[in-house]
C-alpha cells in the first residue's frame, strides 16, 4: 500500500468534516463532523508513523482521541445547554453577538 | 529560600580582626563595637515570632472572627497573650543578663534580595532600646483588647475591630524590631494604614473618614521625608564602607566612622527628622493628631498616645547616630530637632488650654509631651528621651483610657467637657482615681513617672548648652500642669451638666486602668537617678550599637546623664505646683482672671488664634491647597490673558490675518478635512466590516477554513518557488 492512498482518504474525510461543519445547522451533527476531522488527522498521524517506521506519530494519535474524547465531552454539554435554551440544538439561531 | 542564621557578612569579618587585633583597625570602618548574633537566649534570637503570631491572628480573625461566638476577639486576646508571654521572656532574658550581653544585638535576617555584595534582608534586631518598646506596646495593647471588648460591644464592625488592632500590634512590633531602615519604613506605613482604618472606624460619619484622610495624608506629607532619609541611609553605609545598606548597624556605625561627609549626614538627619514630624505629630505637621481622635477611644490610647506616634521618637532614637552627627548635637547649643521639640512642647500646650472636648486636650498633651521627648533627643538626652516615652506611654494609655470610660458610662458617648460632664468624681470613684493619678503623673508630681523622666530630660537639657530649651520646658511642664487641671475640673468636678444617668463602667474597663494607673505611678522608679537606680541606662542604653561610651574614651561627645540636681527637681515641682494651683484658683474660686478675655483685647486675640489652633488648619486648607487651587490658577488665567494675549495683540494685525486665513482654509479645509476625513473612512469601513459579524458561528468557521486554505495555498507556492 502506498502512503498517497491514506493521505487522500484523509483528505476526503477532512473536507466531509469541514463540509458538514459549516452547513449543519443542528449541533451534534456539526460536533459528529468536528470529529471527523480529527479522525482524519490521526488517520494521517498513523499514516505518517507507519512511512516513517517511528513512534511518535502514534503516540500523537493517541493524545488526538484522548483529547477528542474531553472535547467531545465538553462540546455535547454545550449543545445540551443550548437546546435547553433556545429549544433546539440549531446552532445558527446562536447569533446574539451579530455586528 | 536561604534562611541565613548567621552574622552579618561585615560584622562578621570585624568580629575577626577584632580578635586579631585587639580592635585596633576599627578606625579604617568606623568604631565598631556592636555585633549582630544569633548566640544567645532562644527569646532573643527567635524575636521574629512577636510580630508573626500577631499578624497570623489578623488573618484569622478576618476570615474566621464573625463565625466564632465571641465574633473574634478571642482569637485576638490569645494572640495578646501569647505576645505578652513573649514580650515578658524576652525582657527577662535581657535583663538578667544585660550586662554580659553589653555591645552585642541579637537576632536573625533572611536575605530576599541579593546582588554581588548587596543584600537586601529582613530580620530582627534585639537590644535595649527594642526590648523595652517590645514590652511597652504589649502591655498596652494587651490592656486596650481587654478594655474594646466592652467599650466596642455590639459594635457593626466588632470583628474588623479586632482585627485591625492585630494588624497594628504585629506592623508596630516589626518596626520596633526591623534591623533595616527599609523594613522600618514597611513597619512604619503599616501602622499608618492601620490608624487609618481605625480612625476611620466610624466612616458612616463624614467627620471621621475625613479625620482619617486627614491623618492619613498628613503622616504621608513627612513620609516624603522618611523614605528619602531611608534611602540616604543607604548610601551613606556606602560612603563608609564601599558596600551600601540599609541595615540599622551599619547606619550607625558608619555615622560614627567620621568617613562620611558632613552635609550628607546632615541632609539625612533632616529628611528623617522630617519623617518624625509627620509621625509623632511634631509642630507644624501635627494637626492631624487632634482630629484623629474621631476613633474608637481605646484606638486613641493604643494608636494615637502609646504606641504609634512614638513610632518617630523611636526613629529617632534608633539611629541616633545620624542625628548626633548630622546635627552636631553634642557641640551646638540649637539644632532643627531640638528647636521643633520646644515649639512642639508650647504649641502643643497651649492649644490643649481651649479644648471642649476631653480627647483633644488629652490629644495637645500628646503633642506636647511628643515635643519633650523629641527636645530630648535634640539635647542629647537619649536615655531621657527613652525614659519618658515609657513613662508617657504609660500615664497617656491611662489617661485615654480613662476618657473613655467617662464617656462610655458618664456622659454617654460625648467627650465635650462642658456640655455633658462636670461633677463625676462621685459616680465613677475608679475612673476618677486612675484618672487622677494619671494626671499627677503626666503635671510631674512627685513620685509618680511623669516627674522622673520630664526632670531627667531638663536636667539633661541644661547640662549640654540647651538651657534655653530647658526654660521652654519648664514653661511646657507649668502649662500642663495647669491644663490638666482645667480639664479634671471640668470631667470630674462641679455639677453634672449632662442629661443621663451616670454610673461606674464595669470591671474590663476599670481593672485596665487599675492596672495602668499602678505602672504611672510606679515606672519612675525604674530609672530614680537620685536614688541611684539607673536602670533605664543599664538595660536600655545602646551600649553595643552606638559606641557612645567609646567616645568617651577618645574625648568625644557622648550621651549625657546629667547628675540628678536637687535644685532643678524642686524648680519643677514648684512649677508644676504653681500650675495646679492657678488653674485651682481660676476655676474652683473663680479668683484672678475670671472674665479676661472680655476685659482684655489681647487676652481674646490669643484665645482666638488658640481656638483657631494658629490658623495652622486654615494654612494647609485654604491658603496651601487654596493657593495650588484657586490663586494658582487665577495667576496662570492672569497670565495667560495678560501677557500672552498682549504679545499676540503687539504682532499687529498680519499676524491676525495670517492666523484668520490659516483658520479657514488650512484648519477647517486642510487639517478638519483630513481628521474628518479619517473619521468617515474608517466609519464607512467599520458600517461594510459590520455586515461580517453576521453572529453566525458556521459563517466564522467558513472564514477560518478559507484563511487556512489561503495559506496553504501560499505556504505551497512559496516552498515551490
Amino acid at each position: 500500500m502506498q502512503l498517497s492512498y491514506y493521505l487522500i482518504l484523509a483528505a476526503i474525510l477532512f473536507s466531509i468534516g469541514i463540509y458538514g461543519v459549516i452547513t449543519r445547522k443542528n449541533g451534534i451533527l456539526v460536533l459528529m463532523s468536528i470529529e471527523l476531522m480529527l479522525n482524519a488527522v490521526t488517520l494521517n498521524l498513523v499514516a505518517f508513523a507507519q512511512f516513517n517506521q517511528s513512534p511518535e506519530g502514534l503516540a500523537f494519535a493517541l493524545f488526538v482521541i484522548t483529547i477528542a474524547a474531553a472535547e467531545i465531552g465538553v462540546g455535547l454539554g454545550l449543545v445540551l445547554l443550548i437546546t435547553r435554551n433556545l429549544k433546539s440544538p440549531n446552532i445558527d439561531k446562536l447569533d446574539q453577538l451579530k455586528g | 529560600m536561604q534562611y541565613s542564621q548567621i552574622l552579618y557578612s561585615a560584622s562578621r569579618i570585624l568580629e575577626e580582626s577584632h580578635e586579631k587585633v585587639g580592635g585596633e583597625e576599627h578606625h579604617e570602618v568606623g568604631k565598631q563595637i556592636a555585633k549582630l548574633t544569633d548566640q544567645g537566649p532562644w527569646m532573643l534570637n527567635h524575636a521574629w515570632l512577636i510580630f508573626v503570631i500577631p499578624a497570623i491572628s489578623y488573618f484569622l480573625i478576618l476570615f474566621f472572627g464573625k463565625r466564632l461566638p465571641k465574633k473574634g476577639h478571642e482569637i485576638g486576646l490569645v494572640s495578646m497573650a501569647s505576645v505578652s508571654l513573649m514580650a515578658i521572656v524576652l525582657a527577662f532574658q535581657w535583663i538578667t543578663r544585660a550586662e554580659e550581653f553589653e555591645g552585642k544585638v541579637f537576632g536573625q535576617t533572611f536575605t530576599w534580595w541579593r546582588n554581588g555584595d548587596l543584600q537586601l534582608g529582613v530580620g530582627t534586631h534585639v537590644d535595649g532600646l527594642a526590648v523595652m518598646m517590645v514590652v511597652v506596646v504589649a502591655i498596652i495593647s494587651t490592656l486596650v483588647h481587654i478594655y474594646s471588648i466592652e467599650y466596642l460591644r455590639g459594635d457593626i464592625r466588632y470583628t474588623h475591630y479586632f482585627a485591625a488592632l492585630s494588624l497594628f500590634t504585629a506592623s508596630m512590633m516589626m518596626l520596633v524590631l526591623s534591623n533595616n531602615t527599609l523594613q522600618l519604613l514597611v513597619g512604619w506605613e503599616l501602622v499608618g494604614l492601620c490608624s487609618f482604618m481605625l480612625i476611620g472606624h466610624w466612616w458612616e460619619d463624614k467627620n471621621n473618614s475625613n479625620a482619617a484622610l486627614k491623618a492619613f495624608f498628613t503622616t504621608r506629607v513627612g513620609d516624603v521625608g522618611l523614605l528619602t532619609g531611608v534611602i540616604m541611609t543607604f548610601f551613606i553605609v556606602e560612603r563608609a564602607t564601599g558596600t551600601g545598606s540599609f541595615n540599622i548597624l551599619d547606619v550607625n556605625n558608619a555615622a560614627l566612622s567620621g568617613t562620611v561627609g558632613h552635609t550628607l549626614l546632615f541632609v539625612t538627619a533632616f529628611a528623617l527628622l522630617i519623617g518624625i514630624i509627620g509621625k509623632s505629630g511634631q509642630f507644624p505637621l501635627h494637626t492631624w493628631l487632634p482630629d484623629a481622635m474621631a476613633g474608637p477611644t481605646p484606638v486613641s490610647a493604643l494608636i494615637h498616645a502609646a504606641t504609634m506616634v512614638v513610632a518617630g521618637v523611636y526613629l529617632g532614637a534608633r539611629v541616633y547616630p545620624v542625628f548626633w552627627e548630622g546635627f552636631n548635637i553634642g557641640e551646638t547649643a540649637l539644632n532643627p530637632m531640638v528647636l521643633i521639640g520646644g515649639i512642639t512642647i508650647l504649641v502643643g500646650a497651649a492649644l490643649a488650654f481651649v479644648q471642649d472636648d476631653i480627647k483633644k486636650v488629652l490629644a495637645y498633651s500628646t503633642i506636647s509631651q511628643l515635643g519633650f521627648m523629641v527636645m530630648g533627643l535634640g539635647a542629647g538626652a537619649w536615655t531621657a528621651a527613652i525614659f519618658h516615652l515609657f513613662t508617657h506611654a504609660m500615664f497617656k494609655a491611662l489617661l485615654f483610657l480613662g476618657s473613655g470610660s467617662v464617656a462610655h458610662s458618664g456622659s454617654h458617648h460625648s467627650f465635650d467637657m462642658k456640655k455633658d460632664m462636670g461633677g463625676l468624681r462621685k459616680h465613677m470613684p475608679v475612673t476618677f482615681w486612675t484618672f487622677m493619678i494619671g494626671t499627677a503623673a503626666l503635671a510631674g508630681i512627685f513620685p509618680l513617672a511623669g516627674f522622673w523622666s520630664k526632670d531627667e530630660i531638663l536636667a539633661n537639657a541644661g547640662k549640654g548648652g540647651y538651657e534655653t530649651f530647658m526654660v521652654l520646658g519648664f514653661i511646657g511642664a507649668f502649662m500642663t500642669a495647669a491644663y490638666m487641671t482645667r480639664c479634671v475640673y471640668l470631667t470630674f468636678f462641679g455639677e453634672y451638666r449632662g442629661h443621663h444617668k451616670p454610673h461606674e463602667s464595669n470591671k474590663l474597663i476599670t481593672v485596665p486602668l487599675i492596672i495602668l494607673a499602678v505602672l504611672s505611678a510606679t515606672v519612675g522608679f525604674l530609672n530614680a537617678v537620685p536614688f541611684h537606680i539607673e536602670k533605664f541606662k543599664e538595660w536600655v542604653e545602646p551600649k553595643g550599637a552606638f559606641p557612645f561610651e567609646n567616645l568617651v574614651a577618645e574625648g568625644g561627645a557622648y550621651i549625657k546623664h546629667a547628675p540628678f540636681s536637687v535644685t532643678k527637681a524642686i524648680i519643677a515641682t514648684i512649677i508644676a505646683l504653681s500650675g495646679i494651683g492657678i488653674a485651682y484658683l481660676f476655676y474652683w474660686k473663680k479668683i484672678g482672671l475670671i472674665g479676661l478675655t472680655e476685659k482684655n483685647k489681647a487676652a481674646k486675640a490669643i484665645h482666638t488664634l488658640l481656638v483657631n489652633k494658629l490658623y495652622l488648619d486654615v494654612l494647609y486648607t485654604d491658603i496651601i491647597v487654596g493657593a495650588t487651587k484657586k490663586s494658582l490658577a487665577n495667576a496662570c488665567y492672569w497670565v495667560n490673558q495678560n501677557i500672552i494675549d498682549g504679545v499676540v495683540n503687539m504682532t499687529g494685525k498680519l499676524t491676525a490675518s495670517l492666523g484668520n486665513f490659516s483658520y479657514k482654509y488650512l484648519d477647517q479645509k486642510g487639517i478638519d478635512g483630513i481628521v474628518n476625513g479619517l473619521g468617515s473612512t474608517s466609519q464607512a469601513s467599520g458600517s461594510g466590516l459590520r455586515l461580517l459579524q453576521s453572529g453566525k458561528i458556521q459563517k466564522y468557521a467558513a472564514f477560518l477554513f478559507m484563511g487556512v486554505i489561503a495559506l496553504g495555498f501560499i505556504a505551497v507556492f512559496v516552498n515551490k518557488g
